[in-house]
C-alpha cells in the first residue's frame, strides 16, 4: 500500500502504540506464493480482521505472526519483537486459538487450564484461582471435571480460548474462531471478543464470515491471491462498491420485458425473471416503484431491498473472472 | 513483560516436569496402551516357556550349552524376554508422540514461551518410567514361573541399569520414528524392527544354531551383546566384552535417537 492510500485510510492519523506491524511480508511454498508482500499496521487494543476466501493465506499469516513458521521476507514486529529473532519474547506476549481445537482431549477441562497455569509459572494457588475464574467466565463450571470429548463444539472452543487466556496475553490470534459453531455459540464468541478488547487486548481475527468482521472489527483487510486487496473500516469498504438496489422477480417473461423497458438500463436476469433497479431503499422510492407497477398492471411476484454489505465488497474484491454466480448469490437475501 | 522476568531459570526442567505429569496422567487415565505394552512380553514369556519351551529347551540344552547343569529353558529365555519388555514400550512411545504431533495442542505448545524440548522430554521420561514398570512386572512373572537367576544384589543393580539404558535408547529412537510418521497408524508400525530384532539374536535360541549369514548378523546386531550381558549378570554365563559393547550401543543409539528426534521436532509444522 502506498503512503497516499495509507493516509487516505486514516492509518497514520492515530499515534497509539502498534501491536503488530509488517512490511513486505512474503511466504512461498516452493513455486506457490502464499503471501506476496503484505503490509500490516495494527494498533493496540483494537480488533483487526483478516478476511479472505478459503486458501487465501489467512492461516499462513497467523502461523507466521505467532512464530509457528518463518516468513521468507519482510520486516515483522509483534508486540515490538521480531518473531524470527526473538520468538520467545513474541510468544510470551501472544495467545493463539487456531482453527483446530488445541485442547488436550485426554485431560479434563480443569486439568487443561491447570496445565496452562503450570506452563505459565503461575504457582499452585494462583493457577487454581485463575482456572476457577476462567471456568466461571466461560460457563464451563459444570464441565470442569469432564474431558473435552463430551463437550459441544461451542464448549470446546470456549475451553480453547480460556486456555489461551491463562497466560494473560496482550495480543490474541483467533483463526476462524466461529467456524462450525451454531448461531448461539457464535454470538457467545463475539461477546468474548468484545470483552477481551474492552480489557485492552489486541485481537487478530481471521474469518470467512463477513458479518463477523462487520460486527467485531475496527479494521478489516481483505486477503486475496496473496495480497491485501483492500483495507479499512467496514464502512470504508462498503463505500467502495456501488449503492443498493431493489430486486424484482416476475412470474412471466412478459412482465419482465415490460418492466425492463420502462426502467431502461437495469441489470436483468432472463432465467430467474429478475430485475435489479438501482435504489437507496427509502420508503419514498419504494412507494413510487410500487405505484408504477400498479399503474401499469405489471405483476411482480417478489420484491427485495438490497443495501450493500460486506458480502458485496468481498465478492467484488475477490471475484474470479468467469465466476458470475457470486453476484447473484448475494442478492438472495433481503435487507429491509 | 514482567512475568517473563519472574520465570525461573530452570525453565526446561520445570516445563519437562509439567509435561511428564501430563503424560503420566494420560497413561493412568487411559491404561489401554500401557496394558498392551505389558501384554506383549507376557504373552512371549508364556508362549516360549509353556508352549515352545519343551522342544526348544531340548535343542538349546542346559543354558544353551553355556552354563552347564540342569537348568530349565526359562533360565535361557527369560533374560531375552525381559529385554523384549524393554522394547515393547517403543511402540507406545511412537504412537503417543505421533498422536500429540497430529493434534492441535502441539501448536499451542509451539506458540508458548516454554522450553521446546520439554514436550519431547516429558514424553520420553514418561515412557521410560512406564517401560521400567513393565520390565519389573515381567521379571516378577518370570521368577514366579520358575526363573532362578543366581545374581547378587550388585548384579541385579547392573541388570536394572543396563535395561534402563536400553529403554532410554529405544524410547528416543521410537520418539524420532513417531515424529517422522504422518499418522499414528504408521507410527504404530514404525518401531516393529526394534521389537522384532531380539528374535534374530540370542534371545530365544543361541546364535550357533543359526545358518551362517543370519548368525553373522545375529552376533553383530546390538541386541545380542545386550542379551548376553543380561544373561551373564543373571545366570553367571560368560560376559566377555559384551558388556562394553552393549553399553556403547545404548549410548550411541540414544545419541542418534535424541538428535534425530530433536531435528524432526524442530521442523516447521506441516500445512
Amino acid at each position: 500500500m502506498n503512503p497516499a492510500a495509507r493516509t487516505l485510510l486514516g492509518m497514520t492519523t492515530s499515534r497509539s502504540p502498534r501491536a503488530i506491524t509488517a512490511t513486505g511480508l512474503r511466504k512461498a511454498y516452493g513455486e506457490q506464493v502464499v503471501l506476496d508482500g503484505i503490509d500490516l499496521d495494527i494498533a493496540e487494543g483494537t480488533v483487526f480482521s483478516l478476511l479472505g476466501p478459503n486458501g487465501a493465506g489467512k492461516t499462513t499469516m497467523v502461523q507466521i505472526l505467532s512464530t509457528l513458521i518463518g516468513a521468507d521476507g519482510g520486516d515483522i514486529r509483534v508486540a515490538g519483537h521480531d518473531p524470527a529473532k526473538d520468538p520467545d519474547a513474541v510468544r510470551s506476549a501472544i495467545g493463539v486459538t487456531g482453527q483446530f481445537s488445541a485442547v488436550d482431549h485426554l485431560l479434563t477441562g480443569e486439568e487443561n487450564l491447570l496445565l496452562m497455569a503450570d506452563l505459565n509459572y503461575l504457582g499452585r494457588r494462583e493457577g487454581r484461582r485463575r482456572a476457577a475464574e476462567l471456568l466461571e467466565r466461560f460457563d464451563l463450571v459444570d464441565a470442569a471435571k469432564r474431558t473435552p470429548a463430551t463437550y459441544s463444539g461451542g464448549m470446546q472452543r470456549r475451553l480453547d480460548i480460556a486456555m489461551t487466556l491463562v497466560g494473560q496475553p496482550r495480543i490474541i490470534f483467533l483463526d476462524e474462531p466461529t467456524s462450525g459453531l451454531d448461531p448461539r455459540s457464535r454470538h457467545t464468541m463475539w461477546q468474548i471478543v468484545r470483552d477481551l478488547v474492552a480489557g485492552g487486548v489486541t485481537v487478530f481475527l481471521t474469518t470467512q464470515y463477513l458479518d463477523e468482521a462487520d460486527q467485531l472489527a475496527d479494521r478489516i483487510a481483505v486477503l486475496n491471491g496473496g495480497k491485501l486487496v483492500a483495507e479499512g473500516t467496514a464502512e470504508e469498504l462498503k463505500r467502495r462498491i456501488p449503492g443498493g438496489h431493489v430486486r424484482l422477480r416476475f412470474a412471466v417473461p412478459g412482465d419482465l420485458e415490460r418492466a425492463a423497458r420502462a426502467f431502461g438500463e437495469v441489470s436483468r436476469d432472463d432465467e430467474a425473471l429478475t430485475l435489479q433497479v438501482p435504489s437507496d431503499g427509502s420508503v419514498r422510492e419504494l412507494r413510487s416503484l410500487l405505484d408504477w407497477l400498479d399503474a401499469e398492471s405489471v405483476d411482480a411476484e417478489e420484491l427485495s431491498v438490497h443495501t450493500p454489505d460486506l458480502d458485496d465488497v468481498f465478492f467484488a474484491l475477490t471475484e474470479k473472472p468467469g465466476n458470475p454466480t457470486a453476484q447473484v448469490t448475494t442478492a438472495q437475501k433481503v435487507n429491509a | 513483560m514482567s512475568s517473563t522476568l519472574s520465570r525461573p531459570l530452570s525453565r526446561p526442567l520445570s516445563d519437562s516436569m509439567t509435561m511428564l505429569r501430563r503424560n503420566l496422567r494420560h497413561a493412568l487415565r487411559y491404561p489401554a496402551m500401557s496394558i498392551s505394552v505389558l501384554a506383549m512380553p507376557i504373552v512371549m514369556l508364556l508362549l516360549f516357556v509353556y508352549v515352545f519351551g519343551g522342544a526348544l529347551g531340548t535343542g538349546v540344552g542346559p543354558m544353551g550349552g553355556a552354563g552347564g547343569g540342569d537348568t530349565d529353558y526359562i533360565d535361557y529365555a527369560a533374560p531375552g524376554i525381559i529385554l523384549m519388555a524393554a522394547t515393547s514400550g517403543s511402540l507406545a512411545m511412537a504412537v503417543a508422540i505421533s498422536v500429540d504431533m497430529t493434534a492441535g495442542i502441539i501448536n499451542r505448545f509451539r506458540t508458548m514461551a516454554i522450553s521446546r524440548s520439554s514436550v519431547l522430554i516429558g514424553h520420553v521420561v514418561g515412557c521410560v518410567l512406564q517401560t521400567l514398570v513393565a520390565i519389573a512386572l515381567v521379571t516378577g512373572l518370570a521368577l514366579a514361573m520358575g526363573f532362578r537367576p543366581n545374581a547378587t544384589a550388585v548384579e541385579w543393580l547392573a541388570v536394572f541399569g543396563l535395561l534402563t539404558l536400553v529403554t532410554i535408547a529405544l524410547t528416543w529412537l521410537s520418539a524420532a520414528m513417531g515424529l517422522v510418521c504422518r499418522s499414528p497408524e504408521t507410527a504404530s508400525n514404525a518401531p516393529m524392527p526394534l521389537q522384532f530384532l531380539p528374535f534374530l539374536g540370542s534371545a530365544i535360541v543361541p546364535t550357533d544354531s543359526m545358518p551362517t549369514g543370519l548368525r553373522w548378523f545375529a552376533e553383530y546386531q546390538p541386541y545380542t551383546p545386550i542379551i548376553e550381558t543380561l544373561r551373564g549378570l543373571l545366570m553367571g554365563t560368560e560376559i566377555g566384552n559384551s558388556g562394553v559393547i552393549a553399553v556403547a550401543w545404548c549410548v550411541g543409539l540414544t545419541l542418534v535417537g535424541f538428535l534425530w528426534a530433536r531435528a524432526m521436532f524442530k521442523r516447521e509444522p506441516r500445512h
